[in-house]
């Protein structure tokens, strides 16, 4: 499968997904500078972490608008994968291919540290390597991952199954007020995806976990379903294309 | 590039635009500012919202094709419509 990592100024996770996607998972991975106006045909295209314009305005405002962003919006248009990872999160809302915006942490601090996060649903591509239930720790680095939205987008967003990962304590209660959800994040919502299931974004960074040196592997089963997905669904494509 | 003032050539604006976090969103970087100011005395703060400003010039054929422009500018871009309000105003010395 074809993955490309988006490269904006000030992107600074690109080169860990790209080393998870090429090295890890031995997949054919390149990185899409942001001016360009097309995905260079890529199945999967993942927007890093990072602090993309230096946050100017709000985190990831002004990514929203750029070139390659037309383009990730055709590519998601057309049925192709999108995984947004922690500023990823934040450029897909104010892009709007995501629903809900980011507030700054309930205790205006940045975060970085571990999580621990709830798998709520599995029959995606993002999250097919895991057990709906399934805890996964995870890091978190960021300043603005307290989620919001109104009432009733929310109890929407609930209805549809859109919620993918929620933070939970230790005893994997996802409790909004509970001492598992750091940033304050309204519902304890950690990870989102669309209503067509294939734009998929969440805080924590999967590729922070994704190798036994790094100590921790509870992100590489997103990386490896990815693969597994795309590889039974890039071989369908082909034949219903040509 | 203006050239006499007739109605259809563009004149050229300054605006004032404000951008808050609406009022049913806690805002916890107003309510520190809040906390803060009641820390120095002032008993009688009830609440603080903490905002963005903005100055744009911009040009226009008249002042509500301008404020009508600027607030497409802040639906699109200059504010987030989940979590902020917005308010365009003009300054006293446009449409020169």
């Amino acid at each position: 499968m074809k993955c490309g990592v988006v490269v904006f100024p000030g992107s600074n996770c690109d080169h860990d997904v790209y080393h998870v996607l090429r090295h890890v998972t031995d997949q054919d991975a390149s990185f899409l500078w942001h001016e360009r106006d097309d995905v260079d045909g890529c199945d999967l295209v993942v927007l890093p972490g990072g602090f993309s314009y230096g946050d100017y305005l709000r985190a990831g405002a002004m990514a929203a608008v750029s070139p390659v962003m037309a383009a990730v919006r055709q590519h998601a248009d057309n049925g192709g994968l999108v995984l947004g990872i922690c500023n990823g999160f934040q450029i897909l809302l104010e892009a709007g291919l995501l629903p809900g915006a980011m507030r700054r942490n309930r205790d205006l601090r940045f975060l970085g540290c571990d999580v621990r996060v709830r798998v709520e649903r599995n029959d995606l591509p993002f999250t097919r390597g895991y057990d709906v239930g399934q805890v996964l720790r995870l890091p978190v680095g960021h300043a603005e991952g307290n989620y919001a939205d109104t009432a009733a987008a929310l109890d929407q967003l609930e209805a549809n199954g859109q919620v993918v990962f929620r933070y939970v304590d230790a005893s994997g209660d996802a409790d909004e007020a509970g001492s598992g959800n750091l940033n304050g994040a309204e519902r304890a919502i950690a990870g989102i995806c669309n209503r067509q299931g294939n734009v998929c974004a969440l805080m924590p960074h999967p590729e922070r976990a994704a190798e036994e040196v790094l100590g921790q592997t509870d992100g590489l089963a997103m990386f490896a379903g990815l693969v597994g997905s795309l590889t039974a669904t890039t071989d369908s494509r082909v034949g219903a294309t040509s | 590039m203006s050239q006499g003032d007739s109605e259809s050539s563009p004149s050229r604006f300054r605006a004032r635009v404000h951008v808050y976090p609406r009022r049913e969103i806690l805002d916890p970087q107003g309510r520190a500012i809040g906390e803060a100011l009641a820390r120095l005395g002032f008993d009688e703060v009830a609440g603080v919202r903490a905002g963005k400003g903005f100055e744009v010039e911009l040009t226009a054929t008249d002042k509500s094709a301008a404020v009508a422009q600027l607030e497409r500018m802040c639906s699109e871009l200059l504010a987030n419509p989940i979590t902020e309000d917005y308010s365009v105003e003009l300054l006293e010395d446009s449409a020169r």
